[in-house]
């Protein structure tokens, strides 16, 4: 994609800026507005309401109404905050969740990064996250922002493990840890996921489902607690901690932490739905290799990753909307106690079924 | 002390509360290793306008001080500038959760005072009314309850019943949430065929609603966990503490006026009083859920046995007349002139009349000097007595501990400032 612009334009600057800005306008800022839109949606349906329903049909346009409206508000700081930190958490919250989409591979010809440590780049990259919800709280020198800080870094920092644990276990079957070429891998039918053991046929994908079963598992909760979603909400626990760590942020701030958090959201679908299940692979074959139209195919593709990452989405809605809330220390317990060490061990049952 | 450079006189004196509660700590350590958190007024969790303040170590709770009174509107000094029936709109504004259950027990209070007989249909439509009043109650408690440990959805459900009960009460006294129904000697309009068949319409399908309410939480591993052996309230202090309702019920007592001291007809009807031995959160809001069953029973057997008759008292001296014979007839206009204008003028004497409320015991006290405004007037709120275990029960717990052993006491804040 990169070397197509770079060509268009004739300059390698002008690439790199569009390569860059072309999945926030063209993907993250739609899929938000849409996102906060189902999750009301979502929400209202699962609590016998009708959900927003004034702005335009069926309330579609809300959430354009109501980023109109955090445009509109007052940017206010306040008297004993960090002005410095303050002003930067936002920018490095949404900074980290935005540069792991560099490495999500949206088509077979649309990646940011074709870079072969891609997963190990998300890893990485997203950690950056804590650093920005740790400054907010600390800069808005608020009890409940700092509380909310605390958790959230104790959280994410915890419940990296798990997640790195499990992509290591389908990093060595796959034996990459570039998105790019894990998706390539599970092309054809939906029984070349590595959910259902990976390509290749033999007694080892037999014996690999279960367990690819308990590690998608363990990814999905620990992705869920990555993102501060409920069941592990806890930094932003609205009845505790009033917002968390974004208390005092007001306008477009705390629109950005918004979007990052949406933005996040999809991210962690996204890098499920490519480890686990195709990523942009269509589950049938495609409709444009049938009909003999190629440039059918990214298109086909853009439709199946979206559909996958959407589904997960929804699917971390529904949970939000169905499960109270873990207390701190259960939180850690779930994550030390039984996410760690179940990772562990399922890390080494793949290892030894995939040297058989 | 002078570290705190804000702290103005109320905040010094809750700061001199929290420290009286553990003697050994010095102002030092607290600015040391602790953190004073303030929640409230204004906070998600407090059920209106309680305010907490916290010393906290890292998230745990070493010691709570509960701050009341804003939202004290001085009732029991404005009724003694009013007649007896004049009060009767402020009792909603009481426990705004069931208000009519606050209506019966305030006009219980007048009528023992007085010396009033009611008839029996009407003191029927008021059980009916009361345990209505309890469902809706309890529906809020146990909604605000999952809430406050993050179950948005439970809520949801819980304020959607507890809309077709205010829709039945729009029907029964025309005012959703103010019902201001009880009249002294009676009830304000009678029991229509139509609101029976809604009555009966909500119950019948509440069942349904109460289980799917119940299998959304009550097995759910999540809210088990987080409720169980938080806040626990042992029996003898929570009688020590003057505690009633569903949180004594919930430490183990089985005390429930209703069964205790029997009043209206609550002797002829057929209830169980759900009593768990616990004391922990967990206890207090299965009470709760236990009780909106047996309430849903209680309406039932009051509608079977719904007597034919009057619904005021034949007392022209006390209760107020029939609104047209008022306009057509001589007499009735000068007993309706004399009632509203110069009171019921009950005997000197004094009288205490409790009832059992969603949340616990409420009693008026009312000293009468024989002229239309009561001489004194004191309620007994269940709200404030239950707030009292707060600093007990809130010792080493979590900070999200205490929301939920807050949402597990139910305040409502309207009843405890008064």
């Amino acid at each position: 994609m990169y070397e197509i612009l770079t060509n268009i334009f004739n300059s390698e600057i002008i690439a790199i800026l569009i390569a860059a800005f072309l999945p926030l306008f063209l993907f993250i800022l739609p899929f938000a507005l849409f996102a906060v839109y189902l999750e009301r949606k979502v929400s209202a349906f699962m609590q016998d309401r009708l959900g927003p329903m004034r702005t335009g049909p069926y309330g579609v346009l809300q959430t354009v109404a109501d980023i109109l409206k955090l445009i509109q508000k007052e940017d206010i700081i306040n008297k004993d905050a960090d002005k410095k930190l303050f002003n930067l958490a936002p920018v490095l919250v949404f900074a980290g969740s935005y540069a792991a989409f560099a490495a999500i591979p949206f088509t077979s010809i649309y990646i940011g990064t074709s870079a072969d440590i891609g997963l190990f780049f998300i890893l990485a990259i997203s950690s950056l996250v804590v650093a920005g919800i740790l400054m907010s709280g600390w800069a808005s020198n608020n009890k409940y922002s700092l509380l909310g800080a605390m958790r959230s870094a104790a959280q994410i920092i915890s419940y990296e493990i798990p997640t790195a644990l499990v992509i290591l276990s389908v990093v060595m079957i796959t034996g990459t840890l570039s998105l790019n070429t894990m998706s390539e891998i599970q092309t054809a039918y939906f029984w070349n996921w590595t959910i259902f053991g990976g390509a290749e046929w033999g007694i080892q994908k037999i014996l690999l489902i279960p367990f690819m079963i308990v590690a998608f598992v363990i990814f999905y909760i620990s992705s869920l607690a990555e993102v501060n979603r409920t069941p592990f909400d806890i930094p932003e626990a609205e009845s505790e901690l009033v917002a968390g760590y974004h208390t005092e942020y007001s306008g477009m701030k705390f629109a950005i932490f918004f979007l990052a958090e949406y933005a996040n959201m999809f991210a962690v679908s996204a890098i499920a739905a490519s480890i686990f299940f195709g990523g942009y692979q269509s589950p049938f074959g495609y409709f444009g290799n049938l009909i003999g139209l190629e440039w059918l195919i990214p298109l086909e593709q853009l439709f199946w990753f979206t559909m996958k990452g959407l589904f997960f989405v929804f699917v971390q809605m529904w949970l939000r909307w169905t499960l109270p809330r873990l207390r701190v220390d259960q939180l850690m317990t779930v994550c030390w106690k039984y996410l760690i060490p179940y990772a562990f061990v399922n890390l080494i049952i793949i290892g030894l079924i995939s040297l058989i | 002390m002078e570290k705190y450079h804000s702290a103005n006189l109320s905040d010094q004196r809750i700061i001199d509360a929290l420290i009286a509660q553990d003697p050994d700590i010095t102002i030092e350590d607290a600015l040391e290793n602790e953190m004073i958190i303030n929640m409230g007024p204004q906070h998600p969790a407090t059920h209106g306008v309680l305010r907490l303040v916290a010393r906290l170590d890292g998230e745990t709770v070493m010691s709570v001080v509960p701050e009341l009174g804003y939202l004290h509107r001085g009732y029991e000094k404005m009724a003694e500038n009013m007649t007896y029936l004049e009060y009767i709109p402020h009792t909603d504004r009481l426990d705004y959760t069931s208000t009519m259950a606050n209506n019966v027990a305030y006009v219980m209070a007048v009528e023992k005072l007085a010396g009033i007989e009611v008839p029996k249909r009407a003191q029927y439509i008021r059980m009916i009314v009361a345990e209505l009043s309890r469902i809706a109650g309890h529906l809020v408690a146990v909604g605000t309850f999952a809430l406050d440990v993050g179950a948005v959805t439970a809520f949801m459900w819980t304020f959607r019943e507890r809309e077709k009960i205010q829709n039945i009460f729009d029907r029964i006294a025309g005012a959703r949430f103010t019902t201001s129904y009880t009249r002294i000697g009676g009830v304000a309009s009678d029991l229509d065929s139509e609101a029976i068949k809604m009555i009966k319409e909500f119950l019948d399908q509440y069942k349904d609603a109460h289980e799917e309410f119940e299998k959304l939480l009550n097995t759910n591993r999540i809210f088990i966990d987080r409720l169980e052996g938080i806040g626990i309230l042992p029996k003898e202090d929570a009688i020590n503490l003057g505690i009633t309702g569903p949180n004594l019920r919930g430490s183990g007592v089985e005390y429930d006026i209703r069964r205790a001291k029997p009043y209206l007809f609550y002797n002829e009807i057929d209830f169980n009083i759900p009593v768990y031995n616990e004391g922990d959160s967990l206890a207090r809001y299965f009470v709760r859920v236990d009780e909106l069953k047996e309430s849903s029973k209680i309406v039932y057997q009051c509608l079977d046995k719904l007597p034919q008759g009057p619904t005021m008292a034949n007392d022209a001296k006390k209760v107020l007349p029939k609104k047209e014979e008022i306009y057509t007839k001589m007499e009735e206009l000068i007993h309706d002139f004399m009632l509203v204008n110069f009171g019921i003028n009950p005997p000197v004497g004094d009288v205490y009349s409790a009832v059992e409320n969603p949340k616990g015991e409420l009693g008026f006290y009312i000293v009468s000097n024989g002229t239309g405004y009561p001489w004194k007037f004191k309620i007994r709120s269940p709200s404030f007595c239950n707030l009292q275990a707060l600093p007990l029960i809130c010792k080493n717990q979590m900070i999200s501990d205490v929301v939920a052993i807050i949402g597990s006491i139910d305040p409502v804040m309207g009843e405890a400032d008064k």
